[in-house]
């Protein structure tokens, strides 16, 4: 690969050919400020925070984008440089609602940031008469993710990530100038459109323009009725999220401060999604043995991420049949909660308030679907984000530094590595090898880590030797990755048994309802943080949780049985991506 | 989304948008010449047919509005016959224009930006026309009305079917 030498800042760096400045320089220690900017997703020179003086050039140039040159002399800071960025910002608040205090981006805001860094004192325009966003455009439809247009500063990388990662596009830029906004096509509310609800966008805005709907005060209203019986759960991918909310590395292990902190919430119980996610293995397990055996609709797919489910619904209608009917582990467990739990330690089941605390924003849609229901009550009440839940210790004044190690309960809270590992990608393929293989050979499975369908790579495959069965696998993380292997799948291409399809880029533990900010080096943090954890915990298989024998001992009977099917499993809605597709009955996956 | 057309819009697709939405399947690079061609068909561009452009050109529908709502060649309501735009400028605006305005909306029936049911006249609003001098000023199909006053609204419209 060629090479450039360039000077930054009157230091010689050398460079690869086709390098941008802003890469370049940070090569070199210099941090150039960007706002539209998103690595590998978004270059689009669009707000101009990033620009440079390049000696020679007739204008001052975007760093963002223009490519390194053979002795360049570029200044990142000089007065030029300051005062036109520092314009670029002013124009851009000109016309954004300055109400920082009641924001729920206060404190990590890249606005506020960037007004921090470039000294902004005051803002010396306002946009008179040009017609803005008012609060009259905010759109709170939605169950999982909010629009306030007025906060919006065009950046444009939600579209970015709905387009390119998610192959959605469900917002777009509409109008032109001053009136542009970002919105789904007719100005129609999020809830009515394509939108898979996943949350990406809301993890990529700089600012309070998209953002998780925030549920807390029904939770602390909930806390604060002595009828209630307040009962939560915790998905796998917020132990190794939320302790950055709190300023520690990403990755960083943290469930059994989570439990503490919970119960100094006031939470009378704490369960464990990774409970129910044991649970998913069992039967999801037991329903891929009766599909292969049985000649039953293959490949089968996971179906414990909401969006993917919101997603294929929407696109892939006619594919329905190959979802697994297993509910996802939050659904499970809420089922289970206002079910079994009651019964158990007698409690009248009204007077159970089930919140989840998850990684993602498309559980708060999958939470109020109307087949969510099926203890009689809805099965999860409210769901948080990890940014909601941390939120909520922030405001009981929780020090999560000095916060002991602490416990799930009893009987809803005990599981095993293969749980824990639901919060990567390939971690439920994994889970579900480990489970398989045994039940079927009936032999110990020489060594339990499926390492080839771990990672970031968009789509791993696999194939296993499983007793006299070669088991093709795959693994897909990103919508736009899942439409590869579902047009295989429709051009009967597809010879895999099982794929695991995750919504979020790296699986829940990249979810759109973790901390702020999630980007590959996060994820990877928290991929390996994941994997530690499984190895550090006792059992690494699902069908070894004794929780889970003694569930099916004593309530369930076993994996697809009667009770198993009524509060386990579910059927699909097929929606259609801009009007209702014909000829497809609703809850068409029956098999 | 519902499959419902709430645009009051009853316009069919004609043959030559059939032609072309066949001819461009699969293909976003169609997507202005298409859009063309039913704005040029149907006066302006309906719902439904920019939902089927999206599903046949393969292109998603925000692509599809985003685009329709850019460019000024594109309406996304039918257009009337006659053409009203009244001046809301600084002069016009204080020399009785919102009067001028109201008066408008009460004869027709219609917001400023609609168009009436029988398509006669569709009613815009406009920043400074130039002519402050005799304001406040209103134009039909580019006629120009000086010194409009609310009681004149009825008499000049009738002059136009
Ligand atoms: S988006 Fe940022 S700058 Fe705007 S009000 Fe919220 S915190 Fe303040
Ligand atoms: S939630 Fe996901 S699908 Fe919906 S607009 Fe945001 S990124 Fe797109
Ligand atoms: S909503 Fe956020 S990410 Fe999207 S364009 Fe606006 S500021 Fe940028
Ligand atoms: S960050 Fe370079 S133009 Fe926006
Ligand atoms: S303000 Fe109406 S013409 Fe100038």
């Amino acid at each position: 690969m060629a090479t450039v030498t360039l000077t930054i800042d009157n230091q010689k760096v050398e460079v690869e050919q086709g390098t941008t400045i802003l890469e370049a320089a940070k090569n070199a220690g210099i941090e150039i400020p960007t706002l539209c900017y998103m690595k590998d997703i978004n270059a689009i020179g669009a707000c101009r925070i990033c620009v440079v003086e390049v000696e020679g050039a007739r204008a001052l140039q975007a760093a963002c984008v223009a490519p390194v040159g053979e002795g360049m002399v570029v200044k990142t800071n000089s007065e030029l440089v300051r005062k036109s960025r520092k314009m670029t910002l002013e124009l851009i608040l000109s016309d954004h609602p300055q109400e920082c205090l009641t924001c729920l981006r206060n404190t990590n805001c890249e606005l506020q940031a960037l007004s921090e860094a470039f000294g902004l004192r005051e803002v010396r325009f306002t946009r008179g008469a040009a017609k803005s966003a008012t609060a009259d455009d905010i759109d709170d439809s939605a169950p999982s993710i909010v629009r306030d247009p007025r906060k919006c500063v065009l950046c444009r990388r939600c579209v970015a990530v709905c387009e390119k990662v998610q192959g959605v596009k469900a917002i777009g830029p509409i109008n032109r100038g001053f009136e542009t906004v970002i919105a789904p096509a007719f100005d129609q509310n999020l809830i009515d459109v394509n939108c898979a609800m996943c949350g990406q966008c809301s993890l990529v805005c700089p600012t309070g323009a998209i953002t998780e709907k925030d549920d807390t005060e029904k939770v602390w209203a909930a806390l604060n009725d002595a009828n209630k019986e307040v009962v939560v759960q915790t998905a796998p991918a917020t132990r190794v999220a939320i302790a950055e909310e709190f300023g520690q590395d990403p990755g960083t292990i943290s469930t059994g401060k989570m439990v503490a902190a919970l119960r100094r919430l006031g939470f009378n119980k704490i369960f464990d999604t990774d409970f129910s996610a044991d649970l998913t293995i069992m039967e999801e397990g037991t329903e891929l043995i009766q599909r292969v055996t049985q000649g039953g609709t293959l490949p089968m797919i996971t179906s414990c991420s909401p969006g993917w489910i919101k997603y294929i619904e929407h696109y892939y209608p006619d594919l329905l049949p190959h979802l697994s009917t297993c509910k996802s582990p939050q659904q499970m467990l809420g089922a289970l909660i206002k079910d079994y739990y009651p019964k158990n330690a007698g409690i009248a089941p009204e007077n159970i308030y089930s919140v989840s605390i998850m990684p993602c924003t498309a559980k708060k849609f999958e939470a109020q679907r109307d087949e969510m229901n099926d203890s009689g009550y809805q099965d999860v009440d409210v769901v948080l984000t990890t940014r909601e839940l941390a939120r909520m210790c922030r405001n009981a004044g929780i020090d999560w530094d000095t916060l002991p190690e602490e416990n799930y309960d009893d009987p809803l809270g005990m599981s095993t590595g293969a749980a824990v590992i639901f919060g990567a990608t390939g971690g439920v393929m994994e889970a579900a090898v480990r489970t398989a293989y045994e039940l079927i050979t009936k032999e110990e499975m020489p060594d339990i880590n499926l390492t080839p369908v771990r990672g970031m790579e968009g789509i791993k495959e696999a194939t296993l030797k499983v007793g006299d069965l070669d088991v093709k696998v795959a693994v897909a993380h990103t919508l736009g990755n899942a439409r590869k292997l579902l047009d295989l799948i429709r051009e009967g291409k597809a010879d895999h048994h099982f794929i695991e399809v995750m919504c979020c880029p790296g699986g829940c533990i990249g979810g759109g309802g973790q901390p702020i900010p999630t980007n590959l080096d996060v994820r990877l943090a928290r991929i390996a943080g994941t994997y530690q954890a499984d190895e550090e915990l006792p059992i690494r298989k699902s069908h070894e949780n004794p929780a889970i024998t003694d569930i099916y001992e004593k309530y369930l009977g076993q994996p697809l049985g009667e009770l198993s099917h009524k509060l386990l499993h579910t059927h699909y809605v097929p929606r259609g991506v801009y009007r209702k597709p014909e000829g497809l009955p609703d809850g068409g996956s029956e098999h | 989304m519902g499959a419902e057309c709430n645009c009051n819009c009853q316009a069919d697709s004609s043959k030559k948008i059939d032609e072309l939405l066949s001819q461009y399947r699969g293909n976003p690079n169609g997507l202005i010449v298409v859009l063309a061609a039913i704005q040029q068909d149907n006066g302006y561009l309906p719902k439904d047919l920019m939902i089927r452009v999206a599903e046949e050109l393969n292109v998603p529908l925000t692509d599809v509005y985003g685009v329709a709502t850019f460019y000024t060649a594109f309406t996304l309501r039918p257009r009337g016959r006659n053409s009203i735009n009244l001046c809301l400028g600084t002069a016009c605006y204080v020399k009785g224009a919102p009067e001028v305005h109201d008066a408008i909306e009460k004869e027709l029936k219609i917001k400023a930006g609609d168009t009436t049911e029988d398509r006669r006249f569709t009613f815009d609003v406009v920043r400074c026309l130039g002519a402050c001098g005799i304001a406040p000023v209103m134009t039909v199909n580019g006629e120009v009305h000086p010194r409009m006053t609310a009681e004149k609204v009825s008499e000049v419209l009738s002059k136009y079917e």
